[in-house]
């Protein structure tokens, strides 16, 4: 083979352009959203209207949340009159907060949110934090608002991973779930497919094809450091973490086809795990362990069966229709998303495990990738519209929809990180 | 797909059949072939493995880039999510297992490629499939296993990039390439 000079830029915090950024645009709400009210947070102005608005848009764009005008009310003390002020005004919820300087390029930011319709404080928080830190506060804040309100961790405080395609370049990148603060972690002009979160945080694990052939790297975020885990002669492709990140499972042709593999991450330790004439790949664990679930053609169409983690045999999982691909556990195992081919359409599907009831959540034609929100309740994908890639978010109950895009790219392979504490 | 499929069963004959009309480049022995009439088009674009005629070797190295050769052309392509290659294309990879027994230092690499529709993974797997049973087919036929290495580019390296049948046709495709060539 031609030894061509290949261009891999690694990068530890390389901050893109603006117009490199996501823009989040929401195409589908919630049916009862809850009415709440945030009130402009007190304190120097310019840092408390960012983490206002931050908040709002969190809360707005999740679906869950119509946000109500509160007029002039600013106080996290408020009166009987303000609350009845409140519930004219239709606020289920109320939200009030501030921000002090407390020295140089440090703040604390406090807040509480009221039940209205109660008339009770639901409880609130203070964080000391620096100038950098003004949109992580405000995540936290939403995080809290949206737990109390909805009955489920919010995830605003989480990111995501994805690759942009732009002409002979592709970039993966990193950025807050709200697409903001978007950071490329690798440079190259040959594809980069498949990242996916270690489930501290810490690493992507990916697929490059810089070597003119797919290797799977892990990628440490903090350092910009990262070592190979599987390159063996063939293809190595579809890394998968174990649920206490010791362990990946990869697709490997070393013996021949696509066939499943487990291996330490740092490489180390290549066991097999299942052996088929046909193609296995796309492996993922289940929450807890136990499974890995995966796409294998054994049966003559592309379906979703799974496997112990240690090995055995292999169990069939979907049996309608004749490509059903890329099984996702959510978090607490009780689903999965998958993506299924309806008439000659590529669409994003929920199944539920324990019924085996099957939703289409989607009425676009070419999703791929789908990745589930820490919580499970949303679900990150691919598709494509008007000839561009574009990553969607839905809810679970495929009503909450949103279109993330980049200008004059294509956006792809989306991975939702997961939930630090 | 089909219209591609046509345009090579009436091109190809008469690539042919006006071949042996033509005299040979002086430094580049041209390509013996068969005198054969254009056939019907709804005769799939079965092409004639060279035939030596005198002392012009038809599997000499000069006649990979000679586009009246059949060893110019290094494409199979494949059905929506099959790796089975089809009979249409057997008189190619023939043509080539030939080339690589006759001619043993000759290495070939075999790029597998998968339209855009569907899991990048699973057309990742479709791509290494197509491209090991073009190598599985060269085997069968004499070549040896370090001639051959198979490889998938999945949906990554497409050729045409509508989203169109015709473009993702193309795209189901394995190349063979020769030292040189990728």
């Amino acid at each position: 083979m031609k030894v061509r000079h290949s261009f891999v830029a690694l990068l530890a915090c390389a901050a893109l352009p603006a117009g490199a950024q996501l823009s989040i645009e929401i195409t589908g709400a919630g049916a009862n959203r809850i009415p709440v009210s945030i009130a402009d947070f007190a304190g120097e102005r310019i840092v408390s209207q960012a983490l206002t608005s931050v908040v709002r848009g969190d809360l707005e764009r999740s679906g869950w949340f119509r946000l109500v005008e509160p007029g002039t009310l600013a106080t996290m003390e408020p009166t009987a009159g303000n609350i009845a002020d409140l519930k004219t005004r239709g606020a289920d919820a109320y939200v009030a907060g501030g921000v002090l300087q407390t020295g140089e390029g440090r703040y604390e930011s406090r807040f509480r949110l009221f039940d209205v319709p109660k008339q009770a404080a639901l409880g609130g928080h203070t964080y000391a934090h620096g100038s950098n830190q003004l949109r992580t506060t405000a995540h936290r804040i939403s995080d809290f608002v949206y737990e109390k309100l909805t009955g489920e961790p919010g995830v605003f405080s989480t990111r995501i991973a994805y690759v942009v395609k732009s002409t002979g370049r592709f970039e993966l990148q990193v950025a807050d779930a709200d697409g903001m603060n978007a950071q490329a972690a690798l440079a190259s002009r040959e594809p980069i497919i498949s990242p996916t979160w270690s489930p501290d945080g810490s690493k992507l694990a990916y697929v490059s094809f810089e070597a003119k052939k797919p290797v799977v790297y892990v990628h440490d975020l903090a350092s910009g450091r990262r070592h190979v885990a599987a390159n063996f002669k063939g293809s190595n492709s579809a890394p998968a973490w174990s649920p206490d990140g010791k362990r990946l499972a990869v697709v490997l042709t070393k013996d021949g086809n696509s066939q499943l593999y487990t291996l330490n991450a740092d490489g180390s330790g290549v066991n097999r795990l299942a052996s088929s004439s046909g193609i296995d790949t796309e492996p993922q664990y289940s929450p807890d362990g136990q499974w890995i679930y995966f796409t294998s053609d054994r049966g003559g169409s592309p379906q979703i069966y799974r496997i112990g983690a240690a090995g055995g045999n292999a169990e069939r999982v979907t049996f309608e229709g004749s490509y059903n691909v890329t099984p996702r556990l959510s978090p607490d195992g009780r689903n999965m998303a998958y993506v299924s081919r309806n008439n000659g359409r590529f669409q994003l599907t929920l199944m539920d495990i324990a019924t085996k009831q099957s939703q289409v959540l989607t009425d676009t034609a070419k999703d791929e990738s789908p990745s589930f929100a820490p919580n499970g309740r949303t679900l990150l994908y691919a598709s494509e519209i008007n000839g561009r890639g574009v990553l969607g978010t839905v809810s679970i109950d495929g009503r909450i929809k949103q279109k993330l895009s980049v200008q004059a790219a294509d956006v792809r392979e989306p991975s939702w990180g997961p939930q630090l504490k | 797909m089909r219209t591609l499929l046509v345009t090579l069963a009436i091109a190809l004959p008469l690539l042919i059949s006006g071949c042996s009309s033509q005299p040979a480049a002086p430094e580049q022995p041209g390509a013996g072939v068969e005198d054969r009439k254009p056939t019907a088009i709804t005769t799939p674009p079965v092409v004639q493995p060279p035939i030596s005629t005198g002392n012009v070797d038809p599997y000499d190295i000069a006649e990979l880039k000679n586009p009246k050769s059949i060893l110019s052309k290094r494409n199979v392509f494949f059905d929506f999510d099959m790796y089975i290659v089809k009979d249409e294309f057997k008189p190619l990879i023939e043509a080539h297992a030939k080339f690589l027994v006759k001619n043993p230092k000759m290495k070939m690499l075999i790029q597998g490629n998968a339209d855009e529709r569907g899991s990048r993974e699973y057309n990742l797997a479709l791509g290494g499939k197509r491209s090991e049973a073009v190598k599985k087919a060269l085997l069968l036929l004499g070549a040896k296993e370090d001639q051959v290495e198979s490889v998938s580019l999945g949906e990554e390296k497409p050729r045409c990039t509508d989203a169109t049948e015709e473009c993702w046709a193309q795209n189901r495709r394995g190349d063979m390439l020769y030292s040189g060539e990728y």
